[in-house]
């Protein structure tokens, strides 16, 4: 058998339900993996006594016939997951030393389900930026690099560290969440399996907030059944989030496990055309279609015309939102506190100290948006233009079943590149964040290596919860494809 | 829209975030150019097209009327940075304060 750590999470799954492993066996396995690769960053913390302790748990409940859906399997949980009992910072000084008391709604759903937290992993700041260079705790390194380089590339942002630790085989699977393309757009840079649930189909509670309208979790996996299965374990329906769909949770995984597109639709949205895109990747997003099209499936040319509003009005409605969310951290309740004369003062010190640049830009351009006369002229407006976004999918969809567009502009890019002007380095989701204005689910799935090694993903957009279709279509892709790079070393 | 130095200060006030003065000209510039490029979203038409607030089709739910946990004030309190204060020192779930510089002479 492979070494324990080179197998998918639904292989895993087989090898301890046919007792070939145990989950203490495996979870050792994948703590050995964290010990070698530390130097990537990947963990804001590292939880192997919780782990150890699970995974006894695990092989006990496997003994007594109750095994879970994820059961024994090792996950790393983004470090905006509320974690009952550890330290979760949202990758911020503002949160350090904060020790939640209670569990999210989806990590509590894994380990009901029987997965293993081996820790917290590396994000920026409050899940704002697309590098994980914005992170207080330093940014984490992409496992691959570019042919005959030496220079540390970024894994993307805002769930740099979980896309990196699934492509370095520190784990089968990890959890992110996505609000303008925090999952998809890392997973493009890191080689793996990248998968952002239609709204409300995952639950928020516990989610430490930015853009309450926009904010959604999802998994990382290095293959579309184990993003599927993952994706079973962490839906569902709660009341704790009002916006969380009172919907069944589908077998995703039997969607993944049959890639038949035959007579499928597959939308071409023209407007993803857009200069700046490099060649290869466009040459990609062809060749991908030629591959759908070869299994069966139909292309059919669809028209987004709001395409290229859709990042400068996520860019007024996400810091809206988040100036909003994050005047929760005022040094009162839990948290950093920096003292100061009078209470104004207190808050205006620790707030100065403890959030970033970029967390700090964000929340300045929300508040002024928000503020008394410029409200309907950015706020209400970006509102419309959201409304008119999500119309031109609706219309699409009229047309086709699913859409395939690239996930991002470029490959993974140096540490400390598109630094100098923040819109720059907002570009790179410009290909993920109209879906995430209208709500509608997407995935990256590894498409190929560029001239420089680097891997590339395609980005597959479903109609509102009907995750099942994209992922039919997103494992036709990946058996057409068939993606075996793994980064050198790892 | 470009914007100065005490529009910045302003907004950072009404934010609650400290700012040094020497930083206010280079986020004047930087925020300023944010809002240039958002400014493309005038040459869209949006006359008569309903605001989206959210994506979700669903009415949200009502729950009754009722409290559905309480009881667990040392849990809340257990991350108050400036320390708590107990009602009860012997039963801390009893009820307690967080505290903060006086605001009340």
């Amino acid at each position: 058998m492979a070494a324990l750590t080179d197998l998918s999470l639904a292989a895993l799954k087989a090898a301890m339900g046919k007792k070939e492993a145990s989950a203490v066996e495996v979870t050792e396995a994948h703590l050995e993996k964290l010990d070698a690769h530390r130097a990537l960053n990947a963990f804001i913390a590292e939880t192997p006594d919780r782990a150890r302790d699970m995974a006894k748990a695990s092989d006990a409940r496997r003994a007594r016939g109750e095994a879970g859906l994820l059961e024994g399997v090792p996950l790393a949980i983004k470090d905006l997951f509320c974690t009952d009992g550890v330290p979760t910072t949202a990758g911020s000084h503002i949160l350090e030393g904060f020790v939640p008391p209670y569990e999210s709604t989806v990590t509590a759903n894994l380990w009901k389900a029987g997965a293993v937290m081996v820790g917290k992993t590396n994000l920026d700041e409050f899940a704002m930026g697309s590098s994980n260079m914005t992170s207080h705790f330093g940014g984490v390194e992409n496992p691959w690099k570019k042919k005959g380089d030496n220079r540390k590339l970024v894994p993307g942002g805002s769930s740099g560290g979980s896309a990196a630790v699934v492509a370095a085989y520190m784990v089968p699977g990890s959890t992110g969440t996505d609000t303008g393309g925090s999952i998809r757009q890392p997973a493009s840079f890191c080689g793996v399996v990248g998968l952002k649930p239609t709204y409300g189909r995952c639950s928020r509670w516990g989610v430490v907030a930015f853009a309450s309208s926009l904010d959604q979790p999802g998994p990382f996996a290095r293959t579309v059944e184990d993003s599927a299965l993952l994706l079973q374990g962490m839906a569902g329906h709660d009341p704790k989030d009002s916006t969380s769909a009172p919907l069944a949770v589908p077998d995703f995984a039997a969607a993944a496990r049959n890639p038949d597109v035959k007579g499928l639709k597959v939308g071409v949205p023209k407007e993803y055309r857009v200069d700046g895109t490099s060649p290869e990747i466009v040459a990609l997003w062809d060749k991908g279609m030629d591959m759908l099209k070869a299994a069966g499936a139909v292309p059919v040319e669809v028209s987004l015309p709001h395409t290229k509003y859709a990042l400068p009005a996520y860019y007024i409605v996400a810091p809206a939102e988040c100036s909003s969310n994050l005047a929760r951290y005022d040094g009162v309740r839990f948290g950093l506190r920096v003292p100061g004369k009078d209470l104004i003062d207190m808050y205006q010190n620790t707030r100065g100290a403890g959030f970033g640049k970029e967390v700090r830009r964000r929340i300045m351009i929300g508040t002024y948006v928000l503020s008394a006369g410029y409200y309907d002229a950015y706020y209400k407006k970006a509102q419309q233009v959201r409304a008119l976004i999500a119309r031109d999918f609706k219309q699409a969809f009229e047309k086709c079943d699913v859409l395939l567009t690239p996930t991002a502009p470029t490959a993974a890019f140096a540490a400390g590149e598109k630094m100098d002007d923040p819109v720059t380095m907002y570009l790179n989701d410009m290909f993920t964040i109209p879906a995430s204005m209208a709500g509608l689910p997407g995935i990256s799935v590894p498409a190929g290596l560029d001239k420089d090694g680097l891997p590339l993903g395609l980005q597959l957009i479903g109609r509102a919860f009907d995750e099942e279709t994209m992922l039919r279509a997103a494992a036709a892709l990946e058996t057409a494809v068939a993606f075996k790079a793994r980064p050198a070393g790892y | 829209m470009s914007l100065d130095r005490d529009t910045v200060a302003r907004i950072a006030r009404l934010a609650r975030l400290k700012v040094a003065d020497e930083e206010l000209a280079p986020l004047a510039g930087e925020l300023s150019g944010i809002l240039a490029w958002i400014e493309q979203l005038n040459e869209v038409d949006t006359k008569n097209v309903e605001p989206m607030a959210s994506v979700s089709d669903i009415t949200l739910p009502k729950r009754a009327d009722k409290v559905t946990d309480g009881g667990i004030a040392e849990k809340i309190l257990a991350n108050a940075p400036g320390g708590a204060v107990y009602v009860e020192p012997t039963d801390k779930n009893a009820g307690g304060f967080f505290t903060v510089p006086k605001v009340v002479e």
